[in-house]
């Protein structure tokens, strides 16, 4: 439906492309989350692999960024309709973290869970073969807390809740459990370009 | 690591756009105006809940903006909106600058599973709000003031002015009826004239003030405004001794 005397502010053609239906750009990098951003200190942190409830591999701060670092430029898209084009995000992609615990991806779901107490379920496949890191720095700066440092997921081909912030772990699982969010009405899955906002949308 | 969550299959429904027509507009402050829609197909919500707005140009550019509910749950089919003019804001500015009754609107919702009032407790209930991020509060207020047995409730609203308090006439009637409702103002740019009002931005020790005056630790704790404004408010709460665990907030980005 068109809306009576609506023009808008368009995106630039060049950049049109690049924009997921209901999407708008922004420049600046709004942050939205469900609760207090966690007091957390890297002394304190750790990232723990696990296979259903079993441990199969913890890291330190010290050790994770021992680890390969990736620099990747992609665009984010927020699922409250805001994208932001070529942010830089450094980290260990989820590739390099099962190969240091010496893994292949053993099972097809996974969930990734947070210091807060959320979690969001991502399918394995959409985690490795380079598609998938845990960040530990945007724009060349170590990640500050409101954008879920020390460490967050970043998996920026899906709605951005799935890129859990304040990360403390990936868990295999053996069927698509529903994460926080996913629990509270939105997509299990949370393709932008198919507009996978809420629940059987 | 909480992985003992409640693991059901999410059922929500598909929800559809709809079309919704203004019925009415009510300026609420200098930058605050109320928008009443009358929804084509009614739906029940939550208090804190909110719909998501579509507006489409002529050349198929559209855009889309999350908007809390203001109104209270009712049968009637009409929500209200409460919206903030942002200078060079793509949505707000057209809802200001152009938009009239009769005009149709793209919506959907309610959506939100998370900033929900808790319809069942009986437990004091905190909320801090600054500015627009009143309008869900405010509809969580509206609920309680309908229910038989409100709990007992402290709101902290900060507001730039005394006349850019948003629903202010409206709050401060609902204090006074009695029903365990404890409004404190913080005025970030103006004097207070009420005893028990703050001349101040938030801050942990005004936070402890309001505590100080629910009967009980609040079991939830509702927060809502500006990114910035949120964090300082749940710093705030952290500080005053509340837990973590308790506080929702609701962040309108920025
Ligand atoms: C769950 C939720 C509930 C909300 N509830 C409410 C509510 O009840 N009431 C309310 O008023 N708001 C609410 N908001 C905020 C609302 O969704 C919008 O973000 C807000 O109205 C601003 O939208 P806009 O299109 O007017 O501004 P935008 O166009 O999004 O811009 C926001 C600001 O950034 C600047 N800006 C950004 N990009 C550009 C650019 N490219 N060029 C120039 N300037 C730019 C603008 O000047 C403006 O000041 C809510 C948000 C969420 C997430």
């Amino acid at each position: 439906m068109v809306t009576r005397g609506f023009i808008g502010r368009q995106p630039a053609s060049k950049d049109a492309h690049r924009l997921p239906p209901g999407q708008h750009v922004v420049n600046s990098f709004p942050v939205l989350s469900a609760g207090p951003v966690p007091r957390l200190a890297t002394t304190d942190w750790q990232f723990v692999l696990k296979l259903g409830p079993r441990v199969l591999k913890a890291w330190d701060w010290a050790a994770f960024n021992r680890l390969p670092q990736t620099t990747i430029t992609t665009d984010i898209h927020c699922v409250t309709a805001w994208s932001k084009f070529d942010t830089s995000w450094e980290g260990v992609t989820v590739d390099d973290i099962l190969a240091d615990a010496g893994l292949a991806a053993p099972t097809e779901f996974a969930l990734a869970h947070s210091y807060d107490g959320y979690s969001t379920n991502v399918p394995t496949a959409d985690l490795i073969n380079s598609k998938a890191m845990v960040a530990l720095k945007y724009n060349g700066q170590p990640l500050s807390p409101d954008h879920g440092g020390p460490a967050r997921l970043l998996v920026p081909h899906l709605y951005f809740w799935k890129s859990a912030k304040w990360v403390s772990g990936l868990q295999f699982t053996d069927r698509d459990h529903a994460g926080f969010w996913e629990l509270r009405g939105y997509h299990m899955y949370g393709d932008p370009w198919r507009e996978q906002r809420y629940t059987n949308d | 690591m909480t992985s003992a969550r409640p693991d059901r299959d999410a059922v929500t429904d598909h929800i559809e756009w709809q079309n919704a027509t203004i019925l009415c507009i009510v300026e609420r402050t200098r930058t605050i105006r109320s928008f009443f829609l009358q929804l084509s197909r009614p739906f029940g919500f939550t208090a804190g809940q909110h719909v998501d707005l579509r507006l489409t140009a002529e050349d198929g550019y559209a855009a889309m903006r999350s908007y809390s509910i203001a109104s209270s749950p009712t049968s009637s089919g009409i929500i209200e909106l409460a919206i903030e003019r942002l200078p060079d804001g793509e949505v707000s500015t057209f809802f200001h600058d152009v938009a009239r009754v009769g005009d149709e609107i793209e919506l959907r919702g309610p959506l939100g599973g998370h900033f929900l009032w808790p319809a069942h407790t009986t437990q004091p209930i905190l909320m801090i709000g600054a500015g627009s991020g009143l309008v869900p509060l405010m509809s969580m207020i509206r609920q309680r003031s309908s229910s038989s047995r409100p709990v007992p409730t402290a709101l902290l609203l900060s507001s730039r002015t005394w006349s850019e308090v948003l629903f202010r006439d409206e709050l401060l009637a609902a204090e006074r009826d009695g029903s365990g409702l404890s409004v404190a103002l913080a005025l970030t740019r103006d004097e207070t004239t009420r005893s028990g009002d703050f001349a101040r931005h938030v801050d942990g020790a005004m936070i402890a003030d309001v505590l100080r005056r629910l009967p009980a630790v609040p079991s939830h704790v509702f927060l809502c405004g500006s990114n910035a404004f949120v964090n300082v408010a749940t710093d705030g709460a952290l500080d005053a001794g509340l837990s973590s665990a308790t506080i929702k907030t609701e962040r309108y980005g920025g």
